[in-house]
């Protein structure tokens, strides 16, 4: 199993965590992993980006054009990362701020709610945990207790009171997640 | 039981850097590199170790107290990134003429000028034919991995004492700024050595010890120099590191290092599925260069593709030692782009297979 | 071979064993000379002659450790305060200096020696300033005066477009990092006593973990001012003194 992903948004929607988390639950899983962010004047705010990759094997290239998954939290990012998906792979998008869906019918893609529902659960800072629960709803490739144990190694201790908050959030996004189109 | 962590390249340094025992780390910031002293700064290395960390008002300021540190016989370390690393020159011509060992960091970034913050290659030639004045080589490591990056630490320390001679880690952007798992190693010593080539504060009875690369006769510093070379040719006889991925059978080599070298090896990859009988050469240490491995090699190949981060600097390293005996080819992006799998595989078929 | 000629009780005065036996290159009547000794007999009265590293600068003190019987180091042009803060943070119980010229410390190393008293490194820095550059044959200092010759200012320092020289003392005296910043001389018995004194208190002062001593020392340099070391030191008296006075700048206060 490699499982190659770029996720990409407004920086402050905790893009490069939702990254971290992934991996970091990827090592609790005794998976080889890699995270690599986009830096520089992207994170003065406009757009963030990182690649998050989740293997079996040796991981070669930290770096790459193509993707299995693809999550896009914005516009830009939809506009840049659409085409980066490889041919069977997984769009994920946010529908809020959406001016347009995507117009791949090769990849399978999914959408989410996951602001609408983070304001629901009056947190509006559990968006990324609904999003991750969402993507491991379609890809379930780490345990849900392995991402526990990643959010414990993320967070700091003083925060550690919140995990069970964002457990709930996951799941939220593994209830709430669309297929809009899906291959076979 | 042995301790994992997800780090960043920049972070994975410092923690290693305690690890190691360093008794000093003075540095200013530049991006893509300041998590580096961000990372020591936070973690407080004076109360865990006794290691003194220091923010310094330039690069400059910085690698001379790495040389007052290093002249006490300290295991001393600073890092920063290509512009910062052309400023330490004059500091690093000095330091290996006084024959002191230290470890320095570049975290390359893309040039010339104020350049980019993004990952490149191009600051081989600086590391590798001597920046500074002088003629004085720097042992330079190249990891590929945020583990390789903890690895070559210890080992960059282990080597400038051995050799007295500063020791550059050649990382860049994208190894600085990638997290990947890492396993680190116990807590080493600091440095409990009295060395006799260090100024300690006079020996009771003895002349006084001074560091210097002065020599005011011309006589004396050609011995001073003959006294490098011979050090430089010791270096060259035992310190070569690479490391070599399916050559076995290969009528192909790519060769590239670094954090190049793992989106090489993609390439490759995708090559072998082609089933282009392609192997990957990827020197560990840009000086000593692995000159004998490329030697044997060359025989058997149809041709080599050196694929940096720049416009074309380690490739010339790579045709002194095939010497012809094959043909070699670059290929690069450079000004902190990235190449990808595919423009490699592409650059191979075009330039190498094709050409 | 002095102890041959001379009998014990009939010497008056010894050379410490903290300045080495080899010739110095320094000019005759040049004031580092003299800087050397009374920096040298400090050392050796305050004992702490293997507890002390010196670092040396370029310019005409370049050798100073064939000199001094301390450990030392030699630092790139300007550098020495940096230098000497990697010295004094792996080693502070030891006593460190810097011995520099107006070149070296006020012109190239300004960085160095500002930030280095800003931190108020526990050092002591020697600075000898004679208004010019001496080893390397006479080109303009920062603190070459208004008006003075120079190899670089053949017509004089024009100010308008040459700048004023630096009182980089006064200056240093201003940064609270600084313990201790005075201003001395050594061409007369008189000064060189308090000069002594000046150095030895600055010195001493390290234990105390108070911050940067910074001594001054207006020094002459003959060869390159051209004139014998007689005329030389009565034109640093009436040239140099006016600008640079002597006296201490910054004093602990008392308790």
């Amino acid at each position: 199993m490699t499982e190659e992903i770029i996720i990409a948004g407004f920086g402050g929607q905790g893009v490069l965590s939702m990254g971290q988390i992934l991996c970091y639950s990827g090592v609790m899983q005794e998976k080889e992993v890699s995270w690599m962010p986009s830096y520089g004047p992207e994170m003065r705010g406009g757009t963030a980006n990182c690649t998050a990759i989740i293997s079996d094997e040796q991981i070669s290239s930290p770096v790459l054009t193509k993707y299995d998954t693809a999550i896009v939290l914005n516009q830009p990012s939809m506009d840049k990362f659409e085409d980066a998906v490889k041919p069977g792979g997984l769009l994920i998008y946010e529908r809020n701020g959406m001016t347009r869906k995507p117009r791949r019918t090769d990849i399978n893609i999914a959408s989410i709610g996951a602001y609408d529902a983070s304001v629901k659960m009056n947190n509006t800072k559990v968006f990324n945990m609904i999003v991750i629960g969402g993507f491991l709803k379609i890809r379930p490739i780490l345990e849900m207790e392995n991402v526990i144990r990643g959010l414990e190694k993320v967070l700091p201790e003083r925060y550690h009171h919140l995990i069970p908050l964002n457990e709930e959030a996951i799941r939220k996004g593994m209830e709430i997640i669309d297929f809009e189109h899906k291959l076979n | 039981m042995k301790e994992l962590r997800l780090m960043k390249g920049n972070e994975a340094l410092a923690e290693a850097a305690i690890r190691a025992g360093a008794d000093a780390y003075f540095g200013y910031p530049i991006t893509p590199q300041s998590e580096v002293i961000e990372y020591l700064m936070a973690n407080r290395p004076e109360d865990r170790t006794g290691m003194v960390v220091l923010q310094a008002e330039s690069e400059i300021a910085a690698i001379n107290m790495i040389y007052g540190a290093a002249g006490c016989g300290k295991k001393a370390i600073t890092s920063s990134s290509s512009p910062g690393i052309s400023l330490k020159q004059e500091g690093l011509s000095y330091i290996a003429g006084a024959e002191l060992p230290c470890v320095v960091v570049n975290v390359v970034r893309g040039g010339p000028g104020l350049g980019t913050i993004q990952p490149s290659q191009s600051d081989y030639f600086q590391s590798v034919k001597g920046g500074g004045h002088g003629d004085y080589k720097l042992i330079v490591l190249a990891p590929n991995s945020v583990q390789e990056i903890v690895d070559f630490t210890k080992l960059a320390f282990e080597l400038a004492f051995k050799y007295r001679n500063p020791v550059m880690i050649q990382s860049d952007g994208i190894i600085g700024q990638m997290m990947e798992k890492v396993e680190l190693y116990e807590q080493m010593q600091r440095t409990e050595n009295d060395y006799d080539w260090a100024t300690t504060g006079r020996k009771e009875g003895k002349s006084a010890t001074f560091v210097t690369s002065l020599q005011l006769q011309a006589e004396e510093q050609e011995k001073v120099n003959l006294k490098l070379q011979a050090k430089y040719r010791e270096i060259e006889k035992n310190e070569v590191l690479f490391e070599q991925h399916l050559c076995d059978d290969a009528e192909y080599l790519l060769t590239a290092f670094g954090s190049c070298a793992r989106i090489t090896r993609k390439a490759m990859e995708m090559a072998r599925e082609k089933g282009i009988k392609v192997g990957l050469l990827r020197p560990q240490t840009l000086y000593p260069f692995p000159v004998e491995a490329f030697n044997k090699i060359a025989p058997q190949l149809k041709g080599i593709l050196c694929v940096e981060m720049n416009a074309g600097q380690m490739v010339e390293d790579v045709k002194l030692a095939v010497n012809g005996k094959t043909k070699v080819e670059h290929f690069g992006r450079f000004g902190g782009m990235i190449p990808s799998p595919d423009e490699i595989l592409n650059a191979l078929e075009q330039k190498i297979i094709g050409g | 071979m002095s102890e041959n000629l001379i009998k014990p009780e009939n010497l008056v005065y010894k050379k410490t064993d903290v300045l080495t036996d080899r010739i110095m290159h320094y000019c005759p009547g040049c004031g580092h000379g003299t800087a050397h000794r009374m920096l040298a007999e400090v050392i050796d009265e305050l004992g702490i002659q293997n507890e002390t590293i010196g670092v040396a600068p370029v310019g005409c003190s370049v050798l100073a450790y064939y000199y001094f019987n301390v450990d030392m180091q030699e630092a790139a042009h300007g550098r020495a305060p940096a230098v000497a803060t990697g010295i004094k943070r792996v080693f502070p119980e030891k006593y460190v200096f810097t011995y520099q010229g107006d070149g070296d410390l006020a012109a190239i190393g300004t960085a160095e020696t500002i930030h280095a008293c800003n931190r108020g490194e526990n050092i002591l820095i020697v600075f000898v300033n004679n208004g010019i550059y001496g080893m390397t044959g006479g080109q303009m200092a920062p603190t070459t005066l208004e008006g003075m010759k120079s190899s670089t200012s053949p017509f004089g320092r024009d100010v308008k477009t040459m700048g004023a020289p630096l009182k980089i003392t006064e200056l240093i005296a201003q940064l609270p990092g600084t313990y201790f910043v005075t201003r001395q001389a050594v061409h007369k018995p008189a000064n060189v006593r308090k000069a002594k004194r000046a150095l030895k208190k600055a010195m001493e002062y390290q234990k105390l973990n108070k911050g940067t001593c910074f001594v001054e020392i207006v020094s002459n340099c003959p060869s390159n001012w051209k004139m014998t070391p007689a005329q030389s030191n009565k034109w640093m008296e009436e040239n140099m003194f006016p600008y640079y006075p002597l006296g201490d700048i910054k004093v602990p206060e008392e308790k």
